[in-house]
């Protein structure tokens, strides 16, 4: 599935920051495949990032981008989507921008329910600023901050995505290119705030965490499991040995933000300038005769 | 008499805003000038806070700290402006509610009883409404009206008992011996125009609304929050979409997220939440996007004095976010400004795809007085954004340093906003000279901008000044009222609603002339901005930074230290 081209793809000087062997190659090709499988058009829609590596990868995909600041995606990604509904708006960014930078942002973006796809290229571990520990990273991960061994116990993203109700929660592995994206395709189908998390191998900094690591400590969700089941979705979010791949969790019901806040079709850059009959009524009240 | 300052006290919750509710439209229709600012202390229930009603025979916006009537309506009245309270001052109390003063006239005022016989102790804020136009032997009629106005939602009932509540005061009012001392400024016979009256805030709402901002995300912060709850009550009737973000760094950046993909936003805080909007002001620096950001001021530093004013903020937003990219700041003086400069704050932001502030403070926003409507009518056009074609770039380069601003969305391009150093197509690059470019495309409007920045405003006769008298924002008020009591030709005002960048022009304005700033902060923040700005050096710096206003009283006084020989 290499050579595959898609109408995402960039012009192929394009030069790529990842490293050589990086989980986050394979991502792309999941996500650039996950979006022409669900027939996106380019120019209906806008990848949203923060920063860090994963971060980069709206930079190599041919579409609308916001690569906006450290952690600060879900936002804008917001203020997107509340501006023009007819845009389809996928965010990717990484463990550190997410869960860290961004953290009161992942709640209250899964609070509101609003249209996004948010995948998260989760490496346990801080890249882009040589190898710190991260919300992710695994205790007794020795790093250059953390000499001692990381003491805290990691973040659990699905667990929290699911004890908020976020109406679609999925984890894969970047090693397997054909779950990735099958997951990312549902996930970008769904009608809600679909959070994705996605183990990706970091070559460099994180030696614990490998692909063969990943093979050895995940399985797919079992066939048997009901993912309307909030309570045993919630389960297999804290179950660790093997870490479940595959839709944990999916909830058809709830409200879109965009509905509950009655967002109009048209987007706000075709509305006319305001009437005169409207600003009188405005001034109404203030009218003493 | 030229004017009649008259303060209502009461505790949070008690209602004393009715008051003012009711006496400044009737005090208005009965010919009188008007002007009303509020001090209130920090909490929900309980405290002191109060309201100056200033009634003249020509416009005052200025707070004035001597009190000709007051009405004391809770036990901490004597404590909270006890040191107002002069010979002068006619002190009404109900001794039912607050013990009586020993200083000024004390007169006991059975606003509770009268009330009561009007059928509860609600209608006291409507007693004492009709109790000042008895006292100043005013038509009852133009109070009537106001009441009538003013309950009339609340069914017929409820509007009758207030009419009842209203005479009662009134007639005890009027037959109050004290009230002879009270004598009202004379009053000149003028057209009926339209007559609208208006607080800080609304005027600032209802510039953004006509400005067409339909975007607002926010997170409440006094004395800012107003502006969210406007236009939430407006967002049905105008299409604004509104969110309460989860906190200010949320709330910058879905304003950013949404005027990439074209809407008109604006975000509203105070000093403590633009801090945490910083890098989101950057952020609209380097991916040239319009905002539009209300900061209303009060003291800080940190939580300082969350319900006071101050003009503390001028440096923070002039310096804010990191990197160096252009913004212009306004500071509006007076209510038709608040709704004019929203305006123009909404079309210069555009126009330069930056971001423009609108600097305020709690004094103006919560200060009520009659405002011109047809200032507030003026429509804005807003640059529209522009269809994109295959080939489009969105940091184009051209002669001006402005790319025409596509939206993803609208044409057959890609759009595509980095905050990184990027290329013309909007993707990441590390190359010097690019960035160079780059720097040199979003920094060189700022000619232009100081080309076209908005002049001072001229307060007296400036042509023949030996000394200007410079101030900026709310200040305005109190420099017109000093200035014409001080009468004095040599020296003349002028108030910038623009403070940053300043015009070229404006060294040439004030020349080689002595120039005292007056600011509402501890340092001097536009005096210090002045000298690299035009080159003009402040020779004296009338500085207040309480967590009050400045008074007419005290301007008056320092600006008589220029006169003496």
């Amino acid at each position: 599935m290499n050579d595959r081209q898609t109408r995402f793809d960039m012009p192929p000087h394009t030069d790529v920051a990842w490293c050589p062997g990086c989980g986050n190659h394979l991502l792309l090709r999941a996500v650039k495949g996950a979006l022409e499988e669900c027939g996106i058009d380019p120019l209906r829609l806008v990848m949203v990032s923060g920063i860090g590596q994963a971060a980069k990868a709206p930079q190599y995909i041919s579409s609308h981008m916001f690569n906006g600041l450290h952690g600060r995606a879900l936002p804008a990604a917001l203020g997107i989507r509340l501006a023009n509904r007819n845009l389809t708006v996928v965010v990717e960014s990484g463990d550190g921008d997410m869960y860290g930078e961004g953290g009161n942002h992942f709640l209250h973006a899964i609070r509101r329910n609003f249209d996004v796809t948010v995948i998260v290229h989760n490496n346990m571990v801080y890249g882009l600023t040589k190898g710190q520990a991260s919300p992710t990273s695994q205790t007794g991960m020795k790093t250059p901050v953390q000499v001692q061994g990381v003491m805290l116990e990691p973040f659990n993203p699905l667990a929290v995505a699911i004890a908020l109700d976020a109406p679609f929660v999925a984890r894969s592995f970047a090693g397997d290119e054909a779950l990735t994206q099958r997951i990312i395709a549902e996930a970008i189908r769904f009608r809600g705030c679909a959070i994705v998390d996605v183990f990706q191998p970091c070559v460099i900094f994180n030696r614990l965490n490998t692909y063969q690591w990943f093979r050895e400590h995940t399985a797919p969700v079992p066939e048997s499991h009901d993912p309307t089941d909030r309570l045993q979705a919630f389960a297999l979010a804290l179950q660790s040995e093997p870490l479940p791949l595959g839709v944990f969790y999916r909830n058809e019901n709830r409200a879109l933000y965009e509905d509950l806040v009655a967002i109009a079709e048209e987007p706000l850059f075709r509305q006319p300038p305001p009437s005169l009959e409207a600003i009188e009524r405005m001034l109404g009240p203030f009218r003493q005769g | 008499m030229q004017d009649l300052s008259m303060v209502f006290e009461g505790a949070a919750g008690q209602g004393v805003q009715t008051i003012t509710r009711l006496l400044l439209p009737a005090l208005k229709r009965s010919g009188l000038e008007v002007f009303a600012c509020t001090e209130f202390m920090s909490r929900i229930r309980g405290g002191s806070n109060s309201t100056e009603i200033r009634v003249a025979s020509i416009p005052r916006r200025a707070y004035l700290k001597r009190i000709d009537l007051l009405f004391a309506l809770s036990t901490r009245a004597r404590e909270n402006l006890g040191e107002r309270i002069g010979s002068g001052t006619l002190v009404f109390a109900d001794p039912a509610e607050c013990p009586l003063f020993p200083e000024g006239t004390c007169i006991a005022a059975p606003v509770r009883t009268l009330a009561l016989q009007a059928g509860s102790p609600v209608y006291s804020n409507t007693v004492v409404a009709g109790m000042v136009f008895g006292l100043l032997g005013l038509p009852p009629e133009p109070l009537q009206e106001s009441v009538g106005r003013a309950f009339s939602l609340k069914g017929e009932d409820i509007a009758e008992s207030n009419r009842h509540a209203a005479m009662l005061g009134y007639d005890w009012g009027g037959s109050c011996p004290a009230g002879e001392r009270l004598a009202l400024p004379e009053v000149q016979p003028k057209e009926a125009g339209e007559l609208m009256i208006m607080d800080g805030i609304s005027a600032l709402g209802v510039g953004t609304v006509a400005a067409g901002c339909n975007f607002i995300s926010s997170y409440p912060m006094s004395p800012s929050t107003g502006l969210l709850t406007w236009l939430a009550r407006q967002a049905g009737d105008f299409g604004i979409v509104v969110d309460q973000a989860e906190d200010e760094i949320a709330a910058v950046n879905a304003g950013l997220g949404a005027s990439y993909a074209g809407a008109r936003a604006v975000v509203t805080t105070s000093g403590g939440g633009f801090d945490l909007m910083q890098e989101g002001l950057s952020l609209a620096g380097i991916m040239e996007l319009p905002l539009v950001v209300h900061l209303g001021q009060r003291p800080g530093p940190a939580t300082g004095m969350p319900t006071r004013t101050e003009q503390g903020d001028l440096g923070l937003v002039v310096h804010a976010g990191h990197g160096e990219f252009p913004r212009a700041v306004f500071a509006p003086g007076t209510h038709e400004e608040l709704a004019t400069l929203a305006g123009h704050a909404f079309g210069v932001a555009a126009r330069f795809q930056m971001p423009a502030f609108i600097l305020t403070d709690q004094f103006l926003l919560d200060a009520e007085t009659t405002v011109d409507a047809d200032a507030l009518r003026r429509l804005y056009p807003v640059d529209g954004v522009t269809e994109t074609g295959d080939a489009y770039r969105r940091y184009a380069f051209t002669p001006d340093g402005l790319s025409p601003r596509g939206v993803p969305g609208f044409g057959s391009g890609v759009v595509r906003a980095d905050s990184h150093e990027h290329t013309e197509e909007g993707l990441i690059t590390e190359r010097f000279e690019l960035r160079h470019r780059m720097m040199e495309k979003r920094l060189g409007r700022l000619r232009t901008l100081r080309e076209e920045a908005l002049m001072p405003t001229a307060i007296g006769p400036v042509g023949d000044a030996r000394t200007l008298l410079v101030g900026w924002g709310s200040n305005r008020g109190v420099i017109e009222e000093a200035l014409e009591l001080l009468g004095e030709p040599a020296i003349a005002g002028l108030h910038f609603p623009q403070v940053f960048p300043l015009n070229p022009a404006v060294a040439t304005l004030i020349g080689d002339r002595r120039v005292v700033v007056l600011e509402n902060n501890a340092t001097g923040q536009f005096a210090d901005l002045l000298l690299p700005e035009t080159g003009i050096r402040a020779a004296r710096r009338i500085l207040k930074a309480t967590g009050e206003p400045f008074s007419v009283e005290e301007v008056l006084e320092a600006l008589q230290e220029e006169v003496r020989p």
